[in-house]
C-alpha cells in the first residue's frame, strides 16, 4: 500500500461549519493549514441546518446575551458548564456579524437589519414568553453558512483534501500521561486507496455527530462518529455520551427534518384526537418547549394510544399559517413534505415522529477547543475538537434549537485562534515510527477476510434497530442492558465482516465497513453511559429513575475505553450564577 | 414490488470500458432511487460505488443520470419512473468508478468566477444594512447546492471545454447582484469572455435539470444585460435595478 506524507502546521479534519470557521481564521492568521474531508466540503451536514443561529442581536425586540445564556443553561437541564455557555452566548453576536460581513445572505427586516424569529426554549427572561432570537436565511440557514464559509476559504487559499477519510490520530504516547503530544493524523484517499500521513503541530477534529446509530435519523449517511471513535480508540475519553437529542419533527419513517422554524412561525403539533397535546406538558411554551420535552411528550401520546390512526406518529399542522410564510420562510420544509410524503402541507397536516438528531456529548474540550483528558481538564497538547464531535459542554443534557450553529461558529473560531497562537510558538515533534501501520493492518484485515460471514449492511441495520428500540427517547435499565449485550454481539460479528470489494478506487464497501466500526464504538460508549446514569435529565430519560438527582448526578460522565470494557470517571459541572432549579415551561 | 434497475458500471482495476449490469430489487413505490442503490449495495453487490450524504436533496452529492435525465437520486422516487430504471454517471467528467465522477474540473470553473463576497471597505461594528428588496434580488441563486446537474446536462458544456457552465454563472449571479459586493465589474469581465454567458445557447436544459428549481436561464440573461449595459457598475447599483 502506497503512503504519502504531508506537513502542515494545522490540520483540520471535517469541513462543516466548525472546520471551515476554524480554517478561515487560521488562513487569515497566515498559518499553513490543510482541511481533510471525507466529502466535498459543500456536502457537509451543516448545510442541512434549517432554522437559524441564536444570537441576542435584539433586532426585533429587547434581548440580551445573558437571557440566551440562561435559556441555554435551563434547556440543558443544568448540566452545561455555565462559563462556557456565557462565552458562547456573548460571542454568538459577533460571529453573526462576522458571517454577515463575509457575505451570508440573512433575511432582512424592513429597515435592513438581520431578521430574527422564535425558536424552542428561547425566551424573554422577564416575561417567559418566546423571543425572536434566531437569525435566519429562509429555512436554509445552514446551507448559507456552509456556502459562505467555503467561499471565503477559497478566497483565502485554504488547502483542501477532499474525499480523505480519517483512520487514525497520531500521538507521541498515552494521552493520559503528561508530556504526550498530538502530532498528526492518518487518512485514506478514497479515490485511489492511497494512505496519507499528515504531520502537524496542531490537529482539530470537526467531524460531526453519529446519528446513523439510530434507525430513524435526520443525519446524513456519512455521520458515523469518525472523530469520536478514533479519539476513543487512542484512549481519549468521551463525555456525556448518554445525552442524545431526538428532534420532535422528523418526517414519519424517513427521519428527514422538518425544522423547528415551522413551530417558530406558529405551527401546531396535534395528536390523533386533533388536540394540541403540548398543553398538557408545557402550557406556557406549548410547541416551542425544548426538544427533549416535546419528543418525550410525543412518545407518551403514542404510548397512550393518541397517535394518529393508532399509529406511532403525530401531526405537524401549518394549515393556518399564511401561504406567504410557507413560500418565503419555509419553502424547503414544504417541498420535503410534498416529495417524500406526497402531502401538501397547505391542505393536510404532516405525519411526524421524533428523529435522532444531535449528540450533546463527544470529545471533551475546554473553551479554547483544546481536548482535555480527565476531570481536572488536563489538555492533550496539540489536539483540538469543535462542533458536534466535541463536548465543551455548552448543551449539557439537552441542546436548544439554533445552538448547534452557535457552537460551531464560536468554538470553531476559538479553537482556531488558540491553534494559531500555539502553531507560532511550537515546533513539529517527531512522528511515531510507522505511523500508518495500525491503519494498514486494520484495512488489510477487512479486505482479506476471506471467511468473513456478515455483510456490513446487515450488522448496521441490526445496530440501528436495537438502538432505536432500546436506547432512544424512553429508556430503562433492563432495556439498556439488553442493548449493550446486543451491541457487543454485533462487535463480535464485526470481526467477521465480509467485503465484496477488494479494490482500491473508491471502495465504498471498505469505507462503510470502517464507518460501521466507528458507529459500534460510539454505540457502546453511549449505551454504557446511559446505563450508568441512574437519573433522568434532559434528553436522557430513565423510566426506572424518572427524577433528576442533583445530589448524585450533577456531574459530567467521562467514559474511557479499558480493553474490552468501559471505565467511568466524573467531572463537576461549572456553575457561575445560575443555580439549578426545577425546569418548567 | 420488484424494480428492475440497470446501472452503468465501471471499475478501473478490471474494466476496459463501462458496461451495463441489471439488478432486480424488492422496493416500495415511495422509495428513493438512492434507497435502491443502498439495497443493491447491502444485499446484492457491495462493489457498487456512488456518492451520497444527506439523503434529502440538500448536500448535492448524488447527482446522476436517471432514465436519461440529470437528477438527485435522493429526490427521485421510484413511482415516478418508468422501468427498467437506468442509472449512469454524470456526463462530461472522467469516471472514477461506477457512478462516481471526477468533480474537480467542475469546482475549478466555479472558482473562476470569484464565488465569494468581495468588499474590502471596513465593516461596521454590526451588520451591513441591506433592504429586503436588495436581498430578494439574488435570492434564487443562493439556493445552488453545486450538484452539477445543470452543467453536465448542458449541450454547450459537452462540446466546449472552455465553457464555464450554468453552475458557475449561478454562483456569479449570486454575488454580482448582491448590494454588498464590490467586484461585479471584474466578474462580468470574466463572464463576457469566450466561454462565458454569451456562449449559452438557451437550451434550457439547466432549468429543467436543477433540483433546487433555480431559474438558471433568467440568471444568465440578467448577467448578459448587466454586461451589455456597462460593466463598470457596482453590485450595489445593479442590485437596485
Amino acid at each position: 500500500m502506497q503512503v504519502v506524507r504531508h506537513r502542515y502546521d494545522a490540520v483540520i479534519v471535517g469541513a462543516g461549519g466548525a472546520g471551515l470557521m476554524a480554517a478561515l481564521h487560521l488562513a487569515q492568521a497566515g498559518i499553513p493549514t490543510a482541511v481533510l474531508s471525507k466529502l466535498y466540503p459543500t456536502r457537509s451536514h451543516t448545510g442541512t441546518a434549517q432554522g437559524g443561529i441564536g444570537a441576542a442581536l435584539g433586532n426585533m425586540e429587547e434581548d440580551h446575551w445573558e437571557w440566551h445564556a440562561f435559556d441555554t443553561i435551563k434547556g440543558s437541564d443544568y448540566l452545561a458548564d455555565q462559563d462556557a455557555v456565557e462565552i458562547m452566548c456573548r460571542e454568538a453576536i459577533d460571529c453573526v456579524y462576522f458571517l454577515e460581513h463575509m457575505g451570508l445572505p440573512f433575511d432582512r427586516t424592513p429597515e435592513g437589519k438581520i431578521m430574527q424569529r422564535r425558536f424552542g426554549g428561547h425566551t424573554n427572561n422577564r416575561t417567559g414568553e418566546p423571543v425572536r432570537r434566531a437569525c435566519h436565511a429562509a429555512d436554509r440557514t445552514g446551507h448559507m453558512i456552509l456556502q459562505t464559509l467555503y467561499q471565503q476559504c477559497i478566497r483565502y487559499g485554504v488547502q483542501f483534501f477532499n474525499e480523505f477519510f480519517l483512520t487514525d490520530l497520531l500521538l507521541t504516547g498515552d494521552p493520559l500521561e503528561t508530556g504526550t503530544l498530538c502530532c498528526g493524523v492518518v487518512a485514506l484517499e478514497m479515490q485511489t486507496g492511497i494512505l496519507h500521513i499528515f504531520h502537524a503541530k496542531a490537529v482539530l477534529f470537526a467531524t460531526g455527530g453519529f446519528g446513523r446509530l439510530f434507525k430513524v435519523t435526520s443525519n446524513a449517511h456519512t455521520l458515523t462518529g469518525d472523530g469520536c471513535a478514533v479519539a476513543w480508540r487512542r484512549g481519549i475519553p468521551l463525555e456525556d455520551m448518554e445525552f442524545y437529542q431526538f428532534h420532535p419533527t422528523g418526517i414519519y419513517k424517513l427521519g428527514v427534518l422538518l425544522s423547528e422554524a415551522a413551530r417558530g412561525e406558529g405551527a401546531y403539533l396535534l395528536n390523533g384526537l386533533g388536540e394540541r397535546f403540548m398543553a398538557r406538558y408545557a402550557p406556557k411554551l406549548m410547541e416551542l418547549a425544548p426538544r427533549d420535552l416535546v419528543s418525550r411528550a410525543m412518545y407518551l401520546e403514542v404510548r397512550e394510544g393518541r397517535g394518529v390512526n393508532g399509529k406511532d406518529y403525530l401531526h405537524l399542522d401549518v394549515r393556518h399559517l399564511p401561504k406567504e410564510v410557507l413560500e418565503k420562510k419555509l419553502p424547503d420544509i414544504t417541498e420535503f413534505a410534498r416529495i417524500y410524503l406526497g402531502v401538501d402541507p397547505e391542505k393536510e397536516p404532516v405525519p411526524v415522529q421524533p428523529t435522532a438528531h444531535y449528540a450533546m456529548g463527544g470529545i471533551p474540550t475546554n473553551v479554547d477547543g483544546q481536548v482535555v483528558v480527565d476531570e481536572k481538564n488536563t489538555p492533550l497538547v496539540g489536539f483540538y475538537a469543535a462542533g458536534e464531535c466535541a463536548c465543551v459542554s455548552v448543551h449539557g443534557a439537552n441542546r436548544l434549537g439554533t445552538n448547534s450553529l452557535v457552537d460551531i461558529l464560536v468554538f470553531g473560531r476559538r479553537a482556531a485562534l488558540h491553534m494559531a497562537r500555539f502553531c507560532r510558538d511550537a515546533d513539529f515533534v517527531p512522528l511515531p515510527e510507522n505511523p500508518e501501520a495500525p491503519t494498514m493492518e486494520h484495512i488489510n484485515r477487512l479486505l482479506n477476510n476471506n471467511d468473513g460471514r456478515w455483510r456490513v449492511g446487515k450488522i448496521r441495520r441490526e445496530l440501528q434497530e436495537v438502538m432505536m428500540d432500546k436506547a432512544s427517547v424512553l429508556r430503562t435499565g433492563d432495556e439498556l442492558r439488553e442493548c449493550l449485550d446486543k451491541v457487543r454481539d454485533l462487535k463480535a460479528q464485526y470481526a467477521q465482516v465480509r467485503l465484496d470489494d477488494r479494490h482500491s478506487a473508491f471502495n465504498l464497501d471498505l469505507i462503510e465497513a470502517l464507518e460501521l466500526g466507528y458507529l459500534l464504538d460510539c454505540a457502546e460508549a453511549l449505551v454504557a453511559s446511559a446505563l450508568n446514569r441512574t437519573e433522568s435529565r434532559g434528553a436522557h430519560y430513565r423510566e426506572d429513575f424518572p427524577k433528576r438527582d442533583d445530589a448524585h448526578w450533577l456531574k459530567h460522565t467521562l467514559a474511557y475505553r479499558k480493553g474490552d470494557d468501559i471505565a467511568f470517571r466524573y467531572k463537576p459541572v461549572v456553575i457561575t450564577k445560575y443555580p439549578p432549579q426545577e425546569r418548567k415551561y | 414490488m420488484e424494480v428492475v434497475v440497470r446501472i452503468l458500471r465501471f471499475d478501473p482495476e478490471k474494466d476496459g470500458k463501462p458496461h451495463w449490469q441489471e439488478f432486480r430489487v424488492d422496493a416500495e413505490p415511495n422509495d428513493r432511487v438512492l434507497d435502491l442503490l443502498h439495497i443493491i449495495r447491502d444485499e446484492h453487490d457491495g462493489t457498487l460505488a456512488f456518492r451520497r450524504s444527506c439523503g434529502h436533496g440538500i448536500c448535492g452529492s448524488d447527482a446522476m443520470v436517471i432514465n436519461g435525465k440529470n437528477r438527485l437520486a435522493c429526490k427521485t422516487l421510484v413511482k415516478d419512473l418508468r422501468q427498467p430504471i437506468t442509472i449512469e454517471p454524470l456526463r462530461g467528467f472522467r469516471v472514477i468508478k461506477d457512478l462516481v465522477v471526477d468533480m474537480e474540473p467542475f469546482f475549478a470553473k466555479y472558482r473562476r468566477v470569484m464565488p465569494y463576497l468581495i468588499n474590502d471597505e471596513p465593516p461596521p461594528q454590526k451588520e451591513r444594512y441591506q433592504s429586503p428588496e436588495e436581498r430578494e434580488r439574488f435570492d434564487d441563486t443562493t439556493k445552488c447546492i453545486l450538484c452539477a446537474c445543470c452543467t453536465t446536462g448542458c449541450p454547450v458544456f459537452w462540446v466546449n471545454g472552455e465553457f464555464l457552465g450554468p453552475a458557475a454563472f449561478v454562483a456569479a449571479h449570486r454575488f454580482v447582484f448582491d448590494s454588498r459586493d464590490r467586484a461585479a465589474a471584474e466578474r462580468l469581465q470574466i463572464l463576457a469572455e469566450y466561454g462565458g454567458v454569451f456562449n449559452c445557447h438557451m437550451a434550457f436544459n439547466c432549468v429543467d435539470a436543477c433540483p433546487r428549481g433555480i431559474n438558471v436561464t433568467k440568471a444568465i440573461l440578467e448577467l448578459r444585460q448587466a454586461i451589455l449595459s456597462g460593466s463598470a457598475q457596482t453590485g450595489s447599483e445593479l442590485a437596485h435595478r
